[in-house]
């Protein structure tokens, strides 16, 4: 942290800049997202991969979204769970 | 066999056609042959600010309907005689190029010429693909502002879905005092959202509009300025040399910064 951002950051201010770097990425999780569906269909098979080895997942029941709240980009998956695999 | 490149922002007004026009001289200063396509149909612009606006005869449209043949169209430049422009019809639409013809023209002019600059319109739709579908590389121009960068990253995964892979970043119009000052995006923050590798940095500059007012590209001035500089830079890089960054501002951190991007410092 350079001196500037140490004094605004006592200040309890940001610089202008970090507003607008912080304000792109959370625009671009967006944009790049909805650009290629294929992109958040991949994301739902591989999640889907990984749960399945511990529960028995019902794939048709199952939602993945990504959004945008005030701060941050959330990605939420909604899995239906059809049983759950004895551990061991 | 010459190349292709496209000059192209998603965004408009962010500096496409000046680059284009600088770019296109420095080559030519260099000793390259080179065409300028300006793609803009209805919009346009390469024409003035090259200070060619008095020749035009025939314009892109001709040359693709086969109205003339392409060496008719051509406009040799004021000063550089291996440097031509190809204008754009400015009574048409986009619609009256296909893909398919900027492509057979691009390759058929980079059989004869070193290097041909296609002026992509701002957009995403017809213009945008007819710009881009003869291109062999890509060169994005941004400024360090939300919107610029967001159409620019926009843009890059058009590119990488049309195999068009690769494209190389100028970022223009930076004003290093305001970097300085904590409100702009510094060159570092741009390249770490888009992720795309940087070839060049545009200081903001008077020069330029000054340059374009008489419409002779700031790149041919020998006045010192740095956006020249700057420009000329950037063409030597286009060309596979590996040039130092500029120093935009003294005592700042952005030249040390530049330099660890580019791998350079010790």
């Amino acid at each position: 942290m350079n001196l500037r951002a140490l004094l605004n950051a006592l200040a309890g201010k940001q610089d202008s800049k970090d507003i607008a770097k912080e304000r792109l990425r959370l625009v671009l999780v967006h944009d790049r997202a909805s650009v290629s569906p294929e992109f958040m269909e991949q994301i739902k098979e591989e999640i889907i991969k990984v749960i399945s080895k511990y529960m028995e997942i019902d794939t048709a029941n199952t939602v993945i979204n990504l959004h945008k709240t005030e701060s941050m980009a959330v990605l939420e998956a909604n899995l239906a769970i059809k049983a759950i695999r004895r551990p061991g | 066999m010459g190349a292709v490149l496209v000059i192209t922002s998603g965004k408009g007004g962010v500096g496409k056609t000046t680059t284009t026009a600088n770019l296109g001289v420095g080559l030519a200063m260099l000793g390259e042959k080179v065409v300028l396509i300006d793609a803009d149909i209805g919009l346009r612009n390469l024409d003035v600010v090259m200070g060619l606006e008095n020749r035009i005869v025939y314009d892109l449209v001709d040359v693709v309907e086969g109205s003339c043949r392409p060496k008719q169209a051509l406009i040799r430049d004021k000063r550089y005689d291996t440097l031509f422009l190809l204008p754009a019809a400015q009574t048409r639409d986009k619609n009256a190029v296909t893909p398919e013809q900027m492509k057979k023209l691009c390759a058929e002019l980079k059989e004869e010429y070193d290097y041909v600059l296609v002026d992509c319109p701002a957009g995403i739709e017809q213009g945008f693909r007819n710009a881009i579908a003869g291109a062999d590389r890509a060169l994005i121009v941004t400024t360090p502002e939300v919107s610029a960068v967001r159409d620019a990253d926009r843009i890059i995964g058009l590119l990488e879905a049309a195999d068009l892979g690769d494209p190389k970043l100028i970022i223009n119009r930076l004003r290093p005092e305001m970097v300085k000052r904590g409100d702009m995006m510094d060159i570092e923050d741009i390249l770490e959202i888009l992720a795309i590798d940087l070839i060049g940095v545009i200081p903001d500059d008077e020069k330029i509009i000054i340059s374009t007012n008489r419409g002779e590209p700031v790149v041919a001035n020998d006045n010192g300025s740095l956006s020249g500089q700057a420009y000329r830079d950037i063409v030597r890089r286009v060309r596979g040399e590996s040039v130092p960054f500029l120093q935009l501002n003294k005592n700042s951190s952005i030249f040390s910064r530049l330099k660890k991007i580019m791998g350079l410092s010790g």
